[in-house]
């Protein structure tokens, strides 16, 4: 019998899908909406996806949106920048120098379990209880998982392409600049990711240092109140930031990384 | 440039990887070193590059590099070694950037350099749209930008088909013939070998030691494949090389 010879190979290739993960979401808020609406999700356990998006608009409409949205960018903003900068010059520098390698590797692996939350009160008596607290305590809590991914980045950079630069007589100066720099950029930009995800995380513990304004301090709010709604709601946003965080991250990747095979 | 190398002896720990090699190597001439694999071919390159230390014996200049060579000792490597995210012509740069040189004159030498090796349309290419044989030429035209003094070239085609390691033989010998150039050539291929050198050395199982060093006299752009005199000494290469590359691979048996 003449047949074609079976096919088996393909898959293991991650492809992009566009539109599939939204429709993930909508499917999942689609489902809730039915099942509240049905009533065999009861409104104590869920709330129905439309009155959250209402409460959304409510308080876009309100302006409160803004204030919450704005101080919350701000101390995320700056946190991260101060944490994941820090965090990128220490791994560079564990990663190019055999010395800090030696002292800071086992600090920072005994600085990364500390669940940061925990150093709250100490982060008042430092700073105070105003701003300067909660940029630390982001800040301080990106900076661990920046350190670890930079240094493991800058120790996956072809040593090939170092033996050949220093074999052009090329200075270390430079070496560092062209060839550690960009070649440790892409377990740099994924660290990120996850840095940039704990900063968000750690915004909603920062908040709950007397902050009045914030999506974390308006989480709490709704929390001590039971208000279910408002509690989404502020996730939503929480998560929505996540997202545009991540679509960020993967622009910059693809305008740095498109040397990649 | 000559060379020469001096009772030169290595152990990396234990393992003897190279035992008393003396050699020259003479201003203008292709030295080519075969040698079965792990006998330490790579390892006395990167002696002459000045890459590494050898435990004892030396590498010496018997003269002064050309003093316009930026960089005398320049490495050819196998796995071509170009910066990813750089274009054919900024990783040329890479290696003029720094020394000082005026953004003119580094422009003037990327493009002569590029137009010798035939890349002059792929300038602004990056390395994962080039084909093996580009790669390879990028670097070498990265090498000629510098003006080595002395080329060190370690198995540069043998990451190749063996159409474009034709070519880029051609290339090569092309290269010399217009300005003949001092180079050790590391491969383990003895067509190459017995086309590209003035003299090969037989290096013998590890610990590396010459086992024979052999002189070609004919002229390298009157090398024709199927010649009759280059058969000859491919074949007695081939005979001094078997019982050496047989005993090598039992030993890795073991
Ligand atoms: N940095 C090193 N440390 C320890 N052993 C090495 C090192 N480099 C090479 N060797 C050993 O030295 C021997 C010669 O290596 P190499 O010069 O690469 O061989 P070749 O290039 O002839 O195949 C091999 O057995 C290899 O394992
Ligand atoms: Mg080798």
């Amino acid at each position: 019998m003449i047949r074609p010879v079976p096919f088996r190979g393909g898959g293991f290739r991650p492809k992009r899908i566009r539109g599939v993960g939204a429709l993930v979401f909508v499917c999942l808020i689609l489902f809730a909406e039915w099942g509240t609406r049905a009533g065999w999700i009861s409104n104590l356990t869920l709330p129905r996806p439309s009155d959250v998006a209402r409460t959304l608009f409510d308080l876009a409409a309100s302006g409160l949106l803004w204030t919450h949205l704005s101080l919350s960018l701000a101390r995320l903003g700056i946190g991260a920048f101060l944490g994941a900068g820090a965090g990128i010059v220490v791994g560079l520098m564990i990663g190019l120098s055999s010395v800090m390698r030696s002292g800071l590797i086992p600090l920072v692996a005994a600085l990364f379990p500390i669940p940061k939350i925990a150093l709250l009160p100490l982060f008042v008596i430092w700073f105070g209880i105003d701003e300067t607290s909660k940029y630390a305590l982001i800040a301080f809590g990106t900076f661990t998982p920046t350190v670890v991914s930079t240094y493991g980045a800058v120790d996956n950079v072809d040593r090939s392409l170092i033996r050949m630069a220093q074999s052009f007589g090329i200075s270390t100066k430079s070496i560092i600049r062209k060839i550690v720099l960009p070649g440790a950029m892409p377990g740099i930009l994924s660290g990120l990711r996850v840095s940039l995800a704990i900063a968000i995380i750690l915004l909603t513990a920062a908040e709950m240092i007397g902050a009045e304004y914030g999506v974390g301090a308006y989480i709490l709010e709704a929390g001590s109140l039971y208000d279910l709604e408002r509690l989404f709601a502020g996730v939503t946003i929480l998560s929505m930031l996540g997202v545009a965080l991540s679509i960020c991250l993967s622009l910059i990747e693809a305008r740095v990384l498109g040397w990649r095979v | 440039m000559d060379l020469r190398i001096d009772a030169l002896t290595h152990r990396y720990g234990e393992t003897e990887v190279l035992n008393d090699i003396n050699l020259d190597i003479p201003d203008g001439q292709i030295v080519c070193i075969v040698g079965p694999s792990g006998c330490g071919k790579s390892t006395l390159l990167r002696f002459i590059g000045g890459l590494e230390r050898p435990t004892s014996g030396q590498v010496l200049q018997l003269s002064e590099p050309n003093p316009d060579s930026l960089n005398p000792f320049t490495f050819v490597f196998q796995d071509f070694a170009l910066l990813p995210w750089r274009s054919a012509a900024n990783n040329v740069r890479l290696v003029l950037e720094d020394h000082g040189l005026e953004k003119k004159e580094i422009d003037k030498i990327v493009s002569d350099v590029l137009a010798r090796t035939k890349l002059s349309d792929f300038a602004d290419a990056l390395p994962k749209n080039l084909s093996g044989g580009m790669k390879q030429r990028v670097a070498i035209a990265r090498a000629l930008a510098v003006r080595p003094a002395v080329w060190l070239m370690d198995e540069p085609l043998s990451a190749l088909d063996a159409q474009t390691r034709e070519l880029l033989m051609d290339d090569l010998i092309g290269l010399w013939t217009r300005q003949p150039f001092t180079a050790v050539y590391v491969t383990h291929n003895l067509s190459e070998a017995v086309r590209l050198g003035h003299k090969i050395v037989v290096l013998s199982r590890r610990p590396g030691q010459i086992r024979k060093v052999i002189d070609i006299e004919i002229p390298i752009e009157q090398r024709q494949a199927g010649d009759p005199e280059l058969t000859r000494i491919e074949k007695q290469l081939w005979h001094l090389m078997k019982n050496e590359a047989v005993a090598a691979d039992q030993e890795l048996l073991k």
